[in-house]
């Protein structure tokens, strides 16, 4: 299998009929992804189309797109200021799996429509500010580009976008059963922690790489859960380690607050848990190879 | 962002959260007329430093008439704290404090919500006070959707051990606290301390604010209190281009796609540096995924305009914009560089992989041959560019900016 996302996940994109709605999923049908429809209040009705005239239908809310289409995952590309009511709007529909890709989210927001789909207990969120997720040839949610690797045995976690890609494709001849990206924001829907429980339980994934970065003390927990509960193998890579305290370093979430935070303290905590950490993505690559060559 | 402590007084005080009168001043004169103001009587004179422990360092006097205030105000404008060079004071009305509590609210962001913290034994540091004393200090969490009503505060005040005859007034200005917070899309307000007055008011006396930038839209008056005096002048020149750029002390200019990849730059910068005598990143700069013509000619015109930079590592991985594109918009950027009166004259070190690697590579090696050798190295790996890049500031050093 893969983790959440594979062949018959029916996918809608609210957000379809903007201008970087209709580039994403035009690149999302491009590469297989199975999307049954957009959302756009105000536009249902209409079709939105697409190269070699595909057609994709429009609702006016994720309601009626899920009754009609009986989509099971809900990809968001609304702009920062709408995202938090279309969070609500696909969480009330009951859509199991809802990825934000939205960046500029403010967090009073994130913790809001986390709280709301925590109390409902049907929705898992990944992101915002994040890529989506890929299971290669099979489906791909968000913007991480499909051709640069193919299906295989590695599942992927990473808080960064092009870290991902690298990783991504300096295994291609590997590959990889789901990269998900789960966005560098400080509130987040899914952590490294759920990944790593979903690839642990997961048959295709033999191994696991888990990408952190500097800011708060996910990876710390991650590591913590590793050693508990994950047999599998399990490389890992931290970015950050020259950033300079106090200062926010792209992602919103990426920033060392006093001592905590650091890539150092992330670092420690990981190889603790007997987990090899790469100094440079191109080392935690090779580690990564070693450990399949390995396995065999 | 975070805030001086006087914008953070200014705030509490527009959200009804009882302060003391206070004014700040940026000269001794100021400080004179604005102790006068409110009253003429006992003042404090506060440097306004985005840093703790001022205190200790001297940037908190006591003052009883307007013309101490103004000569303590001249002892403490220009004092340097902990790097921070004291620009303005705030003068306040002096308070009978009989007791000093703590407050805070933040965001978890382990528990992905928000958590108040409460003690009544206020004043110290709060990291010292949750290690000294972790028993005295309160942690509630508070729910995102439901905040901190009347039941809540009064939850806190329970669990912090507050006595019956301050908890009603403290538990009220917890929910004007969280107000602030709330209102103003807060990250952390702090209250320490908080105090009781000799005649029982409760008063926020000192206050910690932090905003989240992800929420300037719905607070357009955010903007104006941000020290752009106090900002790196690059990093504010790279600020209105739009451009992601943090400055930090080094000779590597780095611009690279995406947060994650280009703080992996600046550390693998930094590893390779090692060999050269020290070399380091001289910024963090994030052109995003388009790693368009244009966006590479400005993100390239700060980092040219930084005297430190002797040599450049562009860093790119195409994935949605694949490398062909990327390597046309770095030709495309030295000629409107060029056309721009401000040519590249540093040494640029290059690495282009992902979609359509082949295609730039040719590109960009086309285009080099055209410039003076050396104007541009191609590499393939990271780490490979980032050692090159390393070298050639190593070697660039003492030829002068």
């Amino acid at each position: 299998m893969s983790i959440w996302l594979n062949h018959d996940s029916k996918v809608i994109v609210q957000g379809m009929t903007g201008s970087e709605g209709r580039k994403h999923t035009q690149r999302m049908i491009n590469s297989g992804t199975n999307i049954v429809a957009g959302v756009t209040p105000g536009k249902g009705g209409k079709g939105q189309e697409f190269n070699d005239r595909v057609v994709k239908p429009v609702f006016n809310s994720v309601q009626e797109a899920v009754s009609q289409t009986g989509a099971d995952v809900s990809v968001i590309f609304v702009p920062a200021k709408g995202t938090k009511s279309a969070v609500y709007e696909a969480v009330d529909a009951g859509v199991p799996l809802v990825v934000v890709i939205t960046e500029g989210v403010p967090v009073h927001d994130t913790a809001d429509f986390f709280q709301y789909a925590k109390n409902k207990g049907t929705t898992r969120i990944i992101g915002p500010n994040c890529p989506g997720l890929i299971t290669p040839g099979r489906s791909n949610v968000g913007i991480i580009p499909a051709n640069i690797t193919k299906h295989g045995p590695i599942g992927l976690v990473s808080k960064s976008g092009t870290l991902t890609y690298q990783l991504m494709y300096e295994l291609r001849d590997i590959g990889f059963s789901t990269n998900v990206g789960i966005g560098g924001d400080p509130v987040i829907g899914t952590t490294h922690i759920d990944c790593l429980e979903a690839f642990e339980k997961d048959d295709e994934t033999k191994a696991i790489v888990m990408i952190g970065e500097i800011g708060g003390d996910a990876e710390e927990r991650a590591a913590a859960y590793i050693k508990e509960h994950v047999t599998k193998p399990v490389v890992g890579y931290v970015a950050g380690f020259t950033a300079p305290e106090g200062k926010t370093m792209g992602h919103a979430g990426a920033i060392v607050s006093g001592s905590s935070g650091t890539a150092q303290a992330k670092k420690e905590a990981l190889e603790a848990a007997g987990v090899k950490v790469g100094k440079t993505p191109s080392e935690t690559a090779r580690l990564m190879r070693e450990i399949m060559a390995q396995l065999g | 962002m975070d805030l001086f402590e006087y914008q953070a007084r200014d705030m509490f005080a527009a959200h009804g959260v009882p302060v003391l009168d206070a004014v700040v001043a940026t000269t001794p004169e100021e400080a004179r007329a604005g102790a006068e103001a409110i009253g003429g009587g006992t003042v404090v004179v506060k440097a306004q430093v985005k840093t703790g422990g001022r205190g200790k360092a001297g940037g908190v006097k006591l003052a009883h008439s307007p013309e101490e205030a103004a000569a303590k105000a001249g002892e403490i404008l220009g004092m340097d704290i902990k790097g921070h060079t004291v620009h303005r004071v705030m003068v306040a009305q002096g308070a009978k404090i009989a007791e000093e509590y703590y407050f805070s609210v933040i965001l978890d962001r382990a528990n992905r919500t928000y958590l108040a913290m409460a003690s009544k034994e206020g004043g110290m540091e709060i990291e010292q006070l949750a290690v000294e004393r972790p028993d005295a200090l309160a942690r509630i969490p508070v729910d995102a959707i439901t905040g901190i009503d009347a039941a809540k505060a009064a939850e806190i005040v329970d669990a912090a051990g507050f006595a019956d005859d301050v908890k009603a007034a403290v538990a009220d200005v917890i929910v004007k606290l969280w107000g602030v917070f709330q209102a103003e899309d807060a990250t952390l307000v702090e209250v320490n301390p908080l105090v009781k007055t000799e005649d029982g008011a409760i008063i926020a006396l000192d206050g910690k604010v932090t905003l989240d930038g992800n929420a300037g839209f719905r607070h357009p008056d955010h903007a104006a209190l941000e020290d752009v005096a106090a900002a790196d002048p690059l990093e504010q020149a790279a600020k209105e281009k739009g451009l992601n750029y943090v400055k930090l002390d080094g000779e590597v200019g780095i611009i690279g796609n995406g947060a994650g990849l280009v703080m992996s730059t600046l550390d693998v910068v930094a590893y390779a540096g090692e060999e050269f005598g020290g070399v380091k990143p001289a910024n963090f700069l994030d052109i995003g995924g388009g790693a368009s013509a244009e966006v590479m000619a400005n993100g390239l015109e700060i980092i040219l305009g930084d005297a430190q930079v002797k040599s450049v590592f562009v860093n790119v991985f195409g994935g949605i914009t694949a490398c062909d594109a990327v390597a046309n918009g770095i030709l495309q950027a030295f000629k409107i560089l060029e056309e721009h009166g401000t040519p590249v004259t540093k040494p640029l070190v290059v690495r282009l992989d992902g979609n359509n690697a082949e295609l730039g590579q040719e590109i960009l090696d086309d285009f080099a041959k055209t410039l003076p050798a050396g104007a541009i190295t191609r590499e393939d790996t990271m780490d490979g560019a980032a050692r090159a890049a390393a070298e050639l500031a190593a070697s660039g050093q003492g030829q002068g900016a």
